[in-house]
């Protein structure tokens, strides 16, 4: 399947046809200190502000052009709020965004809009993130008309050449979403989200709904687009396998949190902190005699709430090393071992738990 | 083990497996419907022995929630058709009445649902929902029954079991509502629990408490359990047996060692070649072509055959034509249903496929 056709930028997108290709090996986006707290309010008419919930709370990477980075962590730990501020589908309440050097924190819609072509997103529910009074044609298409983009061909060939690129029959063009399945589904989003070119995609869990088999379809097709069109991906899933699989680099989140980052086999073969410990030790293999012989970490209670979470570090309500420094000091987020390896631990330990 | 495939077909005939605590013979389910005739499952049988945990895999629409709900009876008053024979411990179940059956659902068979927000009702207190089925199938007083409900809170371990008794629903977290579901599905002792993807919803942390629950149970009550599950992860920790089910019917059976170490059915391969694995790196999944058959439109012949990468090894068109039996493997308990020679799958597992596992 040859590649489709350029699109080229006319009218509106003007203003942004200097669209700059990042080189391999740049910060294409770095974030710092960035922060989404989600006020709680109480009273009807005069509301007042009594807590927040600080779903992100102070979180600092950066994304390497060409480079897949996984975001991993319990639900409720602000994976996908991260993906969702990247992306500014959603305001961050403090910190920075830099998109290829151009401060993107708080642009507002319409300024936001140029930006919109480089960094796209994939959701998770194939089923509520298709509009189903669209034909699969119109979705795809969104992007072309919103940008105000004309493609060689016309903007039906360009949609028709996705399809066919992420595996979509090209004749359903003007089927709905009901008439597909999961994966089929999937790679709708997908096709649209690749149809601007864009350079960064942020997968929101983009396998978790689909079956085993379907699922290695999708990783497969999001690695091959990945090389064709020099993507950097964002990779948000709960899934410490599948992230294993497809990413370079890979951060562990907990309540808001970046407590482990590292190059991937850094952090599965040598991971310093205990959460990441737990959460490795806690997938089960599918191989029944690995499971007999591999040592599990069996964490007690369930993660604490965003809203009061425990001073310190916010692990040690669930740590068996927890002492009184750790309640007293938030442990800073610092290199530990190889180059690029931080962890926020005041004791980190090496451990093979996988 | 012996390369030999016997010619004996695993399909029952003849008397009942008298010792299994549970046998499903033959097992059809059918849904008339206006699109057409869903044949959910076609042909299904298995057994269980007490204090055994038999995982059944496959892929959505395999047919694998269908069976579990046949066994709990819950298709009695739907228009689905139930045929063959489920028994379970003397009793047959598919032809017994509604009110017959309700005497047993929740006493000695019970079943974890996957949603445990879904299958509890929003609107009536944890505690009172754990002693309803208590009341129903013993004479004793609500105090008592209280009493029970909080050991058993307690057991699953929900932190302060007695407060934790009066909450609703929604004020527990994901995993302490699947405790608390666990814990209702244990209020009777049940000898049989089903359990539809326990865990699916639940992160890893969590999930692996709760596997360690169910297995601590089981030694407790030596209870029979069967795991529905999508993940071959979970069941290479939890099952002895294992049934992977492909569009309604059993494809390959066996002891769990047998399906993860020697399986035969091209089926198989595929899944376990398209999981990733926490210990591998970034090589390529081997993915199964292709997507789930329609149940209205199987497949003729294997309903494998459309997504199959060794058809050339059948001759003629056998695949397409014929349904292949499910035939066992050398007199061994394990066995696969497929039209490639037994030793012929066994030379091309250890060839092609193991090494890129």
């Amino acid at each position: 399947m040859t590649t489709t056709s350029t699109p080229k930028s006319t009218g509106r997108a003007t203003a942004f046809s200097e669209r700059t290709n990042p080189v391999r090996g740049e910060v294409l986006l770095e974030v710092e200190g960035l922060q989404r707290h989600f006020p709680v309010t109480q009273g009807i008419v005069f509301q007042r502000q009594t807590g927040a919930v600080k779903a992100v709370d102070g979180i600092d990477f950066q994304l390497i052009a060409g480079e897949t980075l996984g975001l991993v962590g319990e639900s409720g730990c602000g994976k996908s709020t991260t993906g969702r501020l990247v992306t500014r589908l959603d305001e961050p309440t403090g910190g920075k965004i830099t998109f290829q050097g151009a401060d993107i924190t708080h642009l507002n819609r319409r300024q936001m809009r140029p930006f919109r072509r480089d960094v796209q997103i994939i959701f998770q529910d194939p089923f509520s993130s298709l509009n189903p009074r669209q034909t699969v044609g119109t979705i795809i298409a969104a992007p072309f008309d919103i940008q105000g983009i004309k493609s060689e061909g016309g903007t039906r060939k360009a949609v028709q050449d996705l399809m066919a690129r992420v595996g979509l029959n090209p004749e359903h063009y003007n089927r709905y979403p009901h008439e597909f399945s999961g994966g089929q589904r999937q790679r709708i989003g997908i096709a649209r989200a690749l149809a601007l070119r864009p350079k960064l995609i942020v997968c929101d869990e983009p396998v978790s709904a689909l079956d085993v088999s379907i699922q290695a379809q999708v990783v497969n097709l999001l690695d091959d687009l990945q090389d064709e069109f020099d993507l950097t991906y964002l990779f948000v899933a709960h899934d410490l396998s599948v992230v294993r699989h497809i990413s370079d680099r890979v951060a562990v989140m907990y309540l808001g949190k970046i407590v482990e980052i590292a190059a991937r086999d850094e952090l599965y073969n040598h991971s310093r902190h205990p959460y990441t410990h737990a959460l490795l030790s806690a997938v089960p293999e599918p191989d029944p005699d690995a499971v007999k012989r591999r040592e599990r970490i069996r964490l007690t209670g369930d993660v604490p709430s965003p809203l009061n979470p425990p001073t310190g570090c916010r692990f040690r309500t669930r740590c068996w090393k927890a002492q009184d420094v750790c309640a007293e000091q938030e442990p800073p987020l610092v290199q530990i071992g190889a180059p690029g390896h931080l962890a926020a631990c005041h004791f980190p330990e090496e451990r093979d738990v996988v | 083990m012996s390369t030999t495939a016997s010619t004996e077909p695993v399909q029952p005939s003849g008397a009942r497996d008298a010792s299994a605590f549970l046998e499903v013979r033959d097992l059809h389910v059918r849904f008339p419907t206006d699109d057409g005739l869903v044949r959910a499952v076609n042909g299904l049988s298995f057994s269980l022995q007490p204090g055994e945990t038999l995982g059944i895999v496959g892929e959505s629409g395999s047919g694998k929630s269908v069976t579990s709900l046949a066994i709990m009876g819950l298709h009695k008053g739907s228009r689905a058709q139930v045929e063959g024979e489920i028994w379970l411990d003397g009793d047959e179940l598919v032809s017994m009445r509604v009110e017959e059956m309700r005497r047993l659902r929740g006493n000695k068979v019970s079943m974890i649902f996957q949603d445990p927000l879904s299958a509890m009702h929003p609107f009536y207190k944890i505690g009172d929902q754990l002693v309803e089925a208590y009341l129903v199938h013993n004479d004793v007083s609500k105090a008592v029954a209280k009493k029970r409900a909080v050991d058993m809170l307690d057991r699953v371990g929900i932190p302060s079991p007695a407060s934790r008794y009066h909450d609703y629903p929604h004020q527990f977290s994901g995993g302490m509502r699947q405790r608390a579901m666990i814990a209702m599905a244990l209020m009777c002792d049940p000898r049989l629990l089903i359990a539809d993807e326990p865990t699916t919803a639940l992160d890893v942390t969590v999930q692996a408490q709760i596997l360690d629950l169910m297995n601590d149970l089981q030694k407790e009550f030596n209870s029979a359990i069967i795991i529905i599950t999508h993940d071959l992860g979970v069941v290479a920790q939890m099952a002895q047996k294992l049934v992977v089910m492909y569009g309604g019917r059993v494809v390959e059976a066996g002891d769990v060692r047998d399906i993860f170490y020697r399986p035969e059915h091209p089926y198989a391969w595929g899944l376990l070649g398209s999981i990733p694995r926490i210990t591998g790196g970034g090589d390529r999944l081997k993915s199964i072509k292709g997507s789930p058959p329609s149940l209205i439109n199987l497949p003729t012949g294997c309903p494998f055959h459309p997504r199959c990468d060794f058809r050339d090894k059948v001759p003629g068109d056998a695949c397409v034509t014929d349904v292949p039996e499910l035939l066992q493997i050398g007199g061994t308990p394990h066995a696969a249903r497929c039209h490639i020679p037994s030793p012929e799958r066994q030379r091309l597992f250890t060839e092609q496929i193991k090494p890129a596992l």
